[in-house]
């Protein structure tokens, strides 16, 4: 007999030997009822600090994505948003490469009903914290299409993905 | 141990194996399964999972979900308890502003985030709840949720809610009742699935 299937792995990238300009799902299947996107990232961008994590369905870059999230930085907290952009904002966050080397930022994004006839809405979960910086963030996002997912590009707004960062998608089928 | 058939004309030499087990890879059960799926109708406000099974640990609830009324919270109870033992609190932002909030001594948990009638069509609100300890008959019940809408209108109806709520009650869940406020339907795009969460 098989393992359960309700939440399983579909497939997952880590980056070695160079860097990356993204990692991308594709050819996802349409049998599962949500999407879970878990980010270990790093980024090649010089500096301390994090780097903003995008996501592209289906390979759109036309102005069809849109967020809004709330976040603490261990002084302020604040709530911001993006409207018809090109990208998925915030879906996660890399830590830079002026960290100390073994620091990577974890996200966790959430893509429901990704095969169904609705646009698509995305939960997203963002915990870095640098040792002295940071970030705490929680994101809604949507992408604006009623075509199912099937494939799934991240990138970061600057430099490449660096060695050692790990992403994994899981899909969760309802009953 | 494996001997080989000798004496059908079928199935000579074929392996014959002394576990069932043999040749098959171990069955590994689930410790995330699906218990339940339930869909709006477009003429009722209330979603219900009754008769929840005792088997899990945790729970947790997916969904999406879009409301005729203009109220974008939703609401929950347990084991249709109507007295004032729930709690909330919550973390809310607009993308102009973060607020926070609390309540007590409430008939009901504010838990989750729908669009509204006035949403542009195929735009619905999404939710994650996490029910702990369930099951438990010495604590009170625990919720906490991640929800948020995004309609791209660059106005306040974009949002993004991460709350938790109690029920003072040392009951197991056996029920729990998701609710659209202000007299609300829960429309055909909502959609809420139940899942058990197993303890090793």
């Amino acid at each position: 007999m098989p393992a359960g299937a309700t939440y399983e792995p579909i497939a997952t990238t880590t980056v070695s030997g160079s860097s990356a300009a993204d990692i991308t799902f594709s050819s996802i299947s349409g049998s599962y009822t949500d999407l879970v996107v878990v980010m270990f990232l790093r980024s090649t961008r010089t500096g301390t600090g994090t780097t903003n994590v995008y996501f592209n369905f289906n390979a759109d870059t036309a102005t069809n994505y849109s967020s809004t999230y709330i976040y603490g930085d261990g002084t302020t907290a604040a709530s911001d948003r993006y409207t018809s952009q090109t990208v998925l904002t915030e879906m996660g966050e890399a830590a830079r490469d002026g960290n100390a080397a073994n620091i990577f930022t974890y996200s966790k994004a959430h893509i429901f009903n990704y095969a169904g006839s609705t646009n698509k809405t995305v939960l997203s979960e963002i915990s870095s914290d640098l040792n002295g910086a940071g970030y705490v963030m929680r994101n809604v996002g949507l992408w604006r299409s009623t075509a199912a997912i099937t494939s799934i590009k991240i990138t970061t707004n600057a430099g490449n993905i660096a060695v050692g960062s790990s992403v994994t998608l899981y899909g969760i089928k309802a009953a | 141990m494996i001997t080989t058939v000798k004496t059908s004309s079928v199935i000579q030499g074929m392996p014959k194996y002394r576990s069932m087990l043999a040749g098959n890879s171990a069955y590994i059960p689930s410790s995330y399964e699906s218990i339940a799926t339930a869909t709006g109708t477009g003429s009722s406000g209330t979603i219900t999972f009754s008769s929840i099974p005792s088997g899990f640990k945790h729970l947790q609830i997916r969904g999406t979900a879009r409301s005729t009324a203009t109220n974008y919270t939703f609401t929950l109870k347990f084991n249709n308890d109507s007295g004032s033992n729930y709690a909330q609190h919550r973390l809310f932002g607009d993308g102009t502003s973060i607020t926070a909030s609390g309540a007590d001594t409430l008939t009901f948990a504010s838990i989750g985030s729908n669009s509204i009638s006035t949403t542009s069509s195929n735009i619905i609100g999404v939710n994650i709840i996490d029910i702990l300890d369930y099951g438990s008959t010495s604590k009170y019940k625990t919720v906490r949720s991640f929800a948020g809408i995004d309609d791209n209108s660059g106005t306040t109806a974009s949002q993004v809610v991460i709350r938790s709520g109690l029920w003072q009650s040392t009951s197991a869940i056996t029920q729990i009742d998701l609710i659209a406020a202000s007299s609300g339907s829960w429309t055909t795009q909502t959609t809420f699935a139940l899942y058990g969460i197993k303890e090793f």
